[in-house]
């Protein structure tokens, strides 16, 4: 069983190795709507799935947080990602597999996958 | 409705936290032979009025700009009630606030209880700026995970370093298995 101990070993072994990160400095946001309308349209593995990714694939630069509702209720789960000179690009209907896809062809690849975002949701 | 009792838990602790709190204890206690689910959620932020009290069951109450409807609190409360259990909120400006929900164990309306774990690994890993404290009871078993140990261990590594944060969805886990043997409810 997962004891203090071992927490106190697991710190030993990451001190000097960690390089403490700071959120204010990650330049790209990935931010997920966690009010009563996010979570009860299923955000929470968003949420999960979107930080499992960054910290697995090692992606520096990006801070996976949470914010409340930003007013499209009808439109959640929404992951909206912020990057430093770019336009803030705002996913809506989102599933764990879309937050898989976003990391891989948006954060890492640099391209926006359109047909997920809310312009193209609200031309339908 | 949110389709489990820890979604709720989640959604309501989240109010804790935008209350400006410094500790948020989350106690959830099961009791088959009582036949009762409860959960108490209580933290230390900056309270309501009695004004606000009474508007707080009000879905047509919210205190944010962006929707003109709240249903947190009255989605919790309704899920509470058809399962046959009970609801209150206790509150004192400048005190803090207290939510209590219990369930009927065995009532055909009680929705499960869900991902707990992951509602109180997100809480904690998310708004590192506050302490948990999270008490576990299945009938005779128990346990309780305390972020200030972790914390006082830790000093400034974060709780989202990967390792960590794995670290401490494998102890609530490992520790609420123990107590329940992976009993679902």
């Amino acid at each position: 069983m997962k004891s203090l101990e071992e927490l106190k070993a697991l710190r030993d072994k990451m001190q000097g190795s960690v390089t403490l990160r700071n959120e204010s400095e990650a330049s790209t946001r990935v931010v997920v709507g966690m009010a009563t309308c996010g979570i009860a349209s299923g955000a929470r593995p968003v949420l999960t799935a979107l930080s499992n990714a960054v910290a697995e694939k090692k992606i520096e630069d990006v801070a996976v947080t949470q914010t409340g509702c930003i007013g499209l209720c009808q439109y959640e789960p929404i992951v909206e990602v912020f990057q430093p000179g770019k336009e803030k690009v705002t996913y809506v209907k989102m599933t764990p597999e879309k937050a898989l896809e976003v990391i891989d062809k948006h954060i890492i690849g640099g391209n926006p996958i359109t047909e997920y975002t809310i312009g193209a949701i609200m031309k339908n | 409705m949110m389709p489990e009792i820890a979604l709720n838990v989640l959604d309501v602790a989240e109010n804790s936290v935008r209350a400006n709190s410094t500790l948020v204890t989350i106690e959830v206690i099961i009791n088959q032979e009582k036949d009762l689910l409860s959960v108490l959620i209580k933290d230390n932020g900056c309270g309501m009025t009695e004004e606000q009290l009474k508007k707080v069951e009000d879905p047509f109450f919210t205190t944010r700009s962006t929707r003109k409807v709240g249903l947190g609190v009255p989605f919790y409360k309704q899920a509470a009630l058809a399962a046959g259990g009970e609801f209150y909120i206790h509150s004192k400006v400048g005190e803090g606030t207290e939510t209590y929900a219990s369930f009927q164990l065995s009532n055909i309306d009680r929705m499960p209880l869900g991902d707990i774990n992951g509602t109180i690994h997100t809480l904690v890993v998310y708004n590192e700026q506050l302490d948990f404290v999270y008490h576990y009871v299945f009938n005779d078993a128990e346990f309780t995970l305390d972020t200030r140990e972790f914390r006082e261990i830790l000093g400034d590594i974060s709780f989202k370093e990967p390792e960590i944060s794995q670290y401490i969805m494998d102890y609530l886990s490992e520790q609420k298995d123990s107590c329940d043997h992976g009993v679902k409810v």
